[in-house]
């Protein structure tokens, strides 16, 4: 993915390339890419060809829902091994419609403006600018009404 | 079935040793087990080695260095279980007849800070989800949820331990802490605080198995073993090792996703289950308990996994404080990993060197009076979970 973007400051050439490919759209708003098994009818984060709950094969790629709510939740304050980004940030499961919980960045890095069961969308966020000027991109969860 | 019984142990304390080789280590804790077992050249006749950043054939240069090799010599990497796998694998060949006494040690020496894994794929570390201890507060924060843990009650679990530490020569932090102090030490991720989380460092462990029938200390008549008292043997009712079903999201498997469904039994729930019924037993005949804290919270739910009490009676369980010496069920007295560090491959094998002193009644200050079943917890990435049953 590398979609075409205003630069936020002037040292970044503006273009943004995910973490790795297959892992959300490049939509507005957008969309976690996951795949639902045909025998089971669960779902998978990320993109399964093999369904890990009943070992079925073919399951089908999906966009999954865009907003879930808030079910576990941190904030990181050491850049952990292989992290190139700011600290603090926030980490999380939120819990989608489909019954899939995901691990997730959060945009919010106060723990205590944070609760269970709290409306959360999807968006996508900047981590760092790679050496050749493009901005790295990767999944993270908003809260919708922000206390 | 053939029964197994321990026949000597060894251990080189766990913490930092700047002067010393994982080797060194190794052959400290290896020769402590053999001498209690009486056992000289050729009198095993396999050898496991757990370890997880021990790096190649880290048992051979073990064993080299003291001139026992020969035999089958093969490392075993389980995570923080991996001295679990190693006890298994070394059970298993004795039941199924293929030796008489095996040799079971576990050595590490951990890189300092928080831990490198190569478990995690590069776009999950460039993305900061390769946070191993939020993987901990995300699960510390699951069980305020449902089990009504507070910081409380994790600060006190570790004044607990750190208390019981004070008594054990072999762990790397030896003096009490106070729940004010714990609290007050840096947050690392809410709601864990730097004191609750346990310290990564270098290690080894040693234990020698052997059929109830003869082997170590017997007077073997093809050698291997020398006269002498020897210690009491401590019989080995169980030694499982499970890994994780899939579905749930915040089990050591670490996945990236997970189902909303709660049934998904936790590895450390399989191993358990499989371990108490290997050694006949249930979790109310337990005197004496060492479980997996790599943090405070890990503690807490291991009380639940392993049925010391019921799902969402951890806080109460703690309150109580039927865990601590003197308590109905201590659970870590030899002051757990939140003491003693955890040197991954010596972990497990720590725990049982310590719990075959305590079913001895020589484990000094920190003896639980009268201790006849012994349990060793541990879990870790993989998921591994390993549940050890003692008997005397």
């Amino acid at each position: 993915m590398a979609h075409r973007e205003t630069a936020p400051d002037g040292g970044a050439t503006g273009v943004a390339v995910s973490v790795r490919e297959g892992l959300f759209t490049d939509t507005d708003p957008p969309r976690l890419l996951g795949s639902r098994c045909q025998a089971c009818g669960r779902h998978h984060f990320p993109r399964h060809d093999t369904c890990p709950y009943c070992t079925a094969e073919g399951a089908l790629p999906v966009e999954l829902s865009g907003t879930g709510v808030l079910w576990s939740w941190t904030t990181v304050t050491i850049a952990p091994p292989g992290y190139g980004g700011d600290v603090p940030y926030g980490f999380g499961v939120v819990e989608l419609p489909e019954g899939l919980r995901v691990v997730t960045r959060l945009t919010e890095t106060d723990p205590s403006r944070l609760s269970a069961g709290q409306r959360m969308a999807m968006v996508v966020v900047p981590v760092r600018v790679d050496d050749d000027g493009h901005r790295v991109v990767t999944y993270a969860f908003a809260p919708q009404d922000p206390r | 079935m053939t029964d197994v019984d321990i026949a000597g142990v060894g251990i080189h304390p766990f913490g930092r040793f700047a002067d010393r080789t994982i080797t060194d280590m190794g052959v400290t804790a290896v020769r402590g087990a053999l001498a209690e077992a009486g056992l000289v050249r050729g009198g095993f006749q396999a050898a496991f080695c757990a370890t997880a950043y021990g790096g190649v054939a880290s048992g051979h240069k073990v064993l080299s260095r003291i001139g026992m090799t020969g035999m089958p010599i093969v490392d075993v990497e389980a995570g923080c279980a991996s001295g679990g796998a190693a006890l298994m694998l070394g059970a298993g060949a004795i039941r199924a007849g293929a030796y008489d006494t095996v040799l079971v040690f576990g050595v590490e020496k951990m890189p300092k800070g928080m831990i490198r894994s190569s478990f995690f794929e590069p776009w999950q570390e460039e993305s900061g989800l390769g946070a191993t201890p939020a993987y901990f507060a995300l699960r510390a924060q699951r069980l305020m949820q449902d089990s009504g843990v507070t910081k409380d009650h994790l600060a006190s679990v570790v004044v607990k331990n750190r208390r019981h530490g004070v008594h054990n020569p072999d762990a790397m932090f030896r003096s009490e802490v106070d729940a004010t102090a714990v609290l007050a030490s840096r947050l690392v991720c809410e709601p864990l605080h730097l004191w609750m989380l346990c310290t990564p460092n270098e290690g080894a462990a040693a234990v020698v198995l052997t059929s109830a029938g003869a082997g170590a200390g017997a007077g073997s008549a093809a050698g291997g073993s020398v006269g002498g008292d020897r210690p009491a043997r401590v019989r080995l009712g169980a030694a499982v090792l499970r890994s994780h079903l899939p579905g749930s999201v915040l089990n050591e498997s670490t996945p990236m996703s997970g189902l909303a469904d709660e049934s998904v039994p936790a590895p450390s729930t399989l191993a358990a289950t499989a371990a108490y019924e290997e050694a006949g037993i249930g979790p109310e005949d337990l005197d004496v308990v060492e479980c997996q804290d790599t943090d405070a919270a890990r503690e807490l739910l291991s009380y639940e996994e392993l049925g010391l009490c019921p799902p969402g009676a951890a806080a109460a369980l703690c309150e109580e404080g039927a865990t601590a010496l003197g308590g109905r069920i201590p659970v870590n007295p030899s002051g757990g990993l939140l003491s003693k560090g955890e040197p991954l491959g010596a972990s497990a094998l720590g725990q049982v060197v310590t719990l075959v002193h305590q079913l001895r009644g020589d484990a000094g200050h920190n003896q639980v009076e009268g201790a006849r079943v012994a349990l060793a917890h541990t879990v870790g990435r993989g998921a591994n979970a390993s549940v050890v049953v003692l008997t005397r």
